[in-house]
């Protein structure tokens, strides 16, 4: 029997009605997915989120090509028209660093001595991968970038992104060729910091705005306006003294920073390789109980078990022959001066 | 003799899929980090001008579908929240749907109050959402610089329901 030919023959349904229907049932859909979904946590990685960042990765990057020949292009007829200025610029720059460069020798053999004097373990080199820029989300409730390396290249969530002024943020998506990076800016980065001046400790707060707040600053007076705000490397995520900006005061009277990679478009990135050696593989083992992996161990061989015995009994009488002399003279001679 | 008259035929393709796909277009170009005289290149929500028109032009039910789908490529290509902006614009289809009866017919200048209310609903509802999600709440400032373009949009939502609007006869 026919769908028409039954009792519903003549059942007719305002289509405002269904429509009014389908606006619940997908209300509550997104309601479930944004209750179910957390953003920035490792673990809520998504295939999907890495799938869409592949393909909006391409398409970002198709995009951003035209813009790019367009800027080499400027860049090209800019650099012919102003060679020469700019020569007697790079000159003058060139004299003035001259100076700087020579102190910063001076410097790195001093510390180096320091170092060698204190036995301090310093931190070894970290590896980096550069990578462009091909699409980026720039809004109050997100501010993150795609680039074009991903776990090919060796890149994993959590390393930090630099561009020659500072830190640009850090990954928290990959997939094979695109990762995507959160902004310092973004509303939901956390970055621990140190002011250089003082070594005053605060945490780095974005909140969608271009200047980020400093919150949490230790010790009073600590901060003053021009101050120059490094990491910390506190948590292990990013390492100690990459640069991120200098203090302002924000037209809220709060601390702000204003970034250095913003002198700059964040065109080329690096990405430091950086392993975070604060994290555990697994939390649990804090709670373990000591010896706790005895239980697992397995039992002894028969000839790992006479080897145990052996040690076991010459340790024995090694410590009884140890024993026996100093017992000796505890005991007065017979026939002594007495 | 009478000449044929040709008829249009207006389908959920030509009011629903193709302005789908230009809002997703327009927003994957519209992130292509561009610079030009130290300024970023605006980047509204697009897709609220659909969710505005929609239920204006005709109720549907593919319309509340591909608002979820829009709003989850948004969620994909700005990462935002997942299902921040399905919900939203959502919210807005629902709310003009209910209204429906006293916007039809009514004059741009009148339509566009109604716009900007539904907009600022509809942001105020996501700066809340994202302010339980990160524990924080975003700048105003840059809230003001997504509001600014979005409701400049305006003429696209108007220029869709001019468009549409007597596609069909049984809707007037």
């Amino acid at each position: 029997m026919a769908f028409r030919d039954g009792p519903f023959e003549n059942l007719k349904v305002p289509l405002i009605w269904t429509a009014g229907l389908t606006v619940l049932v997908v209300l509550a859909l997104s309601a479930f997915l944004l209750i179910s979904q957390r953003r920035g946590d490792p673990e809520a990685q998504s295939a999907v989120r890495g799938a869409s960042d592949q393909v909006s990765g391409g398409v970002g990057g198709v995009l951003a090509a035209p813009v790019r020949w367009v800027g080499a292009a400027s860049d090209y007829v800019g650099d012919y028209f102003f060679a020469v200025s700019e020569n007697r610029r790079l000159k003058a720059q060139v004299a003035e660093l001259q100076a700087v460069a020579d102190a910063n020798i001076a410097l790195q053999n001093i510390n180096s001595r320091y170092e060698a004097m204190l036995g301090i373990r310093v931190e070894p080199p970290v590896p980096t991968q550069t990578a462009r820029s091909i699409s980026e989300s720039r809004g109050p409730f997100a501010r993150s970038r795609l680039i074009d390396v991903g776990t090919g290249q060796g890149v994993r969530i959590g390393n930090p992104v630099i561009n020659e002024h500072g830190l640009v943020g850090r990954v928290v998506g990959t997939s094979s060729r695109v990762s995507r990076v959160l902004l310092v800016t973004d509303v939901s980065s956390r970055i621990p910091v140190l002011i250089d001046r003082t070594d005053a400790r605060a945490m780095l707060s974005g909140d969608g705005s271009g200047n980020p707040r400093l919150e949490y600053v230790r010790g009073t007076d600590s901060v003053e306006v021009g101050d120059r705000v490094l990491t910390s490397g506190d948590g292990g995520g990013i390492p100690r003294g990459v640069p991120i900006g200098v203090v302002a005061r924000g037209i809220d009277g709060s601390w702000r920073v204003k970034l250095f990679s913003d002198r700059g478009a964040i065109d080329f990135v690096k990405v430091l390789k950086f392993e975070d050696f604060g994290q555990l593989v697994d939390a649990e083992d804090l709670n373990a109980p000591p010896l706790a992996a005895l239980d697992t161990a397995p039992a002894p061989s028969a000839t790992e078990a006479a080897a145990i015995t052996d040690g076991v009994t010459r340790r024995q009488n090694a410590q009884a022959g140890a024993d026996q002399p100093a017992a000796t003279p505890a005991q007065p001679p017979a026939g002594g001066p007495e | 003799m009478r000449r044929p008259v040709a008829v249009r035929v207006v389908g959920p393709l030509q009011w629903i899929v193709y302005p789908s796909l230009l809002a997703l277009l327009a927003t994957l170009i519209l992130a292509t980090p561009v610079t030009l005289f130290g300024l970023s290149l605006p980047e509204p929500v697009i897709p609220m001008v659909l969710a505005f028109a929609w239920p204006l032009i005709r109720p549907s039910i593919l319309a509340p579908l591909a608002l979820f789908v829009l709003g989850l490529m948004l969620d994909l290509l700005l990462y935002t929240p997942q299902g921040l902006w399905g919900l939203v614009l959502l919210c807005i289809y629902a709310a003009i749907l209910l209204a429906r009866n006293f916007l039809i017919g009514q004059e741009t200048r009148v339509l566009f109050v109604w716009y900007t209310v539904a907009v600022l609903g509809a942001f105020f509802l996501a700066y809340v959402i994202v302010t339980i999600d990160a524990k924080r709440a975003p700048s105003l400032l840059a809230l003001l610089g997504q509001v600014v373009p979005t409701l400049l949009i305006f003429p696209l939502a108007d220029r869709l329901i001019q468009r549409f609007d007597d596609g069909d006869v049984r809707f007037r």
